[in-house]
């Protein structure tokens, strides 16, 4: 995994989460790598990995079978989806607004390119 | 479990290596070692490991002294040490020879780990490079399933997909029981790994603090503004500074950049980790 060096490890690893379940590749109910598995898997410490998976659990993403293991929630997909699109309107876009504003963009261009985008 | 007060050192003619230096260590961690090149790292993992003897001070492991070579100390501990002499002879006697001091020694984790680094047991060890003699030297340390693993410039020698798999076995085996000290300067290669430093220079402990409360206390990244409390700054291009984090965002700690701070700005940084000290 590389790191992007200016979040937090722990919510890097939160991130690569969230991929798998929204790309279904961790489905709800279904069981996912143990801490040391991840810790193993992206390089780091294990205890980064732990703060990751409490992270998670906090947020009920995924949940813990004592001696089992960890799983996706039962709505673990809805959730990161929720999650994933509350960051997509509060970070992501007010910097593409920035941007729009500082490029001078109008939102009738990204309008047509984003059509033309969704056609192909 | 590893407690270190007051410890001297110098070799024979020079000045202080370590002049005063008191640090703990615990279970659970990986410490990073670092400082410039002369300050002392390596001799004091060297005392640590009874390959040297103190001046002065107190070494302790588990509340006994491990300043006199004893062999219950000695049997809990195990230094990768950066430069090194092998005997030559191939690995299994190598094993055969030395695994017996280790009462938790692993046969086959050592025989794992050795394929893994693509060796084999009938290897001569006088026949292989450098890097991969450490690769013998981390297998075996790692198989001894000491309590304390000492490292000394792990990474040094090895190539850069080894370097991978040296993390990969690390995040395997650390666990609470295990304390780990990894000397460095190779901080891009274990600052994954790593959860706690400690910086010596001028052959004292200038810095001793978890990333956790680093990442609690300061924020590392280019500020928006011209903002007034910038603690350093990188000179150039890109200007990557360490604020207090106040209100911030928790950021990831860079690692190399606080090792410049903490050479330069040895007292704010101090300050303020301490001010905010309330555990």
């Amino acid at each position: 995994m590389d790191f992007d060096n200016s979040k937090p490890i722990y919510l890097q690893i939160v991130d690569f989460f969230y991929e798998n379940i929204l790309v279904r590749r961790w489905q709800d109910e279904e069981r996912i790598p143990s801490v040391r598995e991840v810790a193993v898997m992206v390089e780091v410490n294990p205890n980064t990995a732990i703060r990751a998976f409490n992270h998670l659990q906090e947020l009920e993403v995924i949940y813990n079978k004592r001696g089992i293991g960890y799983f996706v929630s039962k709505d673990g997909y809805a959730k990161v989806l929720d999650i994933k699109r509350n960051e997509f309107k509060e970070q992501t876009l007010p910097d593409v607004f920035k941007q729009m504003r500082l490029l001078d963009v109008t939102f009738e261009e990204v309008k047509n390119l984003y059509d033309q985008h969704e056609k192909e | 479990m590893i407690s270190i007060k007051s410890l001297y050192y110098h070799y024979p003619k020079s000045s202080m290596v370590l002049n005063d230096i008191s640090a703990n260590f615990e279970r659970g961690n990986i410490y990073g070692l670092f400082g410039k090149n002369g300050e002392g790292k390596s001799t004091l993992l060297k005392i640590m490991s009874g390959l040297l003897y103190a001046k002065s001070g107190e070494y302790t492991v588990d509340h006994k002294s491990g300043l006199h070579r004893n062999a219950r100390t000695l049997q809990r501990l195990f230094l990768v040490p950066e430069d090194f002499e092998l005997s030559a002879v191939t690995i299994a006697t190598y094993q055969k020879i030395n695994g017996r001091f280790y009462p938790n020694f692993s046969k086959k984790q050592f025989y794992d780990l050795i394929a893994e680094f693509k060796l084999a047991p009938q290897h001569h060890i006088a026949r292989l490079s450098f890097g991969q003699k450490k690769k013998v030297l981390i297998a075996f340390g790692i198989a001894t399933n000491t309590p304390i693993l000492l490292m000394d410039e792990p990474t040094n020698g090895l190539d850069i997909p080894s370097k991978s798999q040296f993390r990969k076995i690390m995040a395997s085996i650390a666990d609470e029981n295990k304390c780990i000290i990894i000397s460095t300067h190779q901080v891009r290669d274990l600052h994954s790994l790593i959860n706690h430093i400690l910086v010596l220079d001028e052959a004292k402990v200038v810095f001793d603090a978890s990333l956790a409360k680093v990442s609690t206390e300061f924020w590392f990244g280019k500020p928006k503004s011209t903002e007034d409390s910038i603690i350093y700054t990188e000179a150039g291009f890109g200007g990557k500074s360490i604020l207090p984090r106040g209100n911030k965002e928790e950021t990831e700690v860079d690692l190399e950049l606080l090792f410049s701070a903490v050479l330069t700005q040895n007292t704010v940084i101090n300050t303020i980790l301490k001010t905010n000290d309330h555990d």
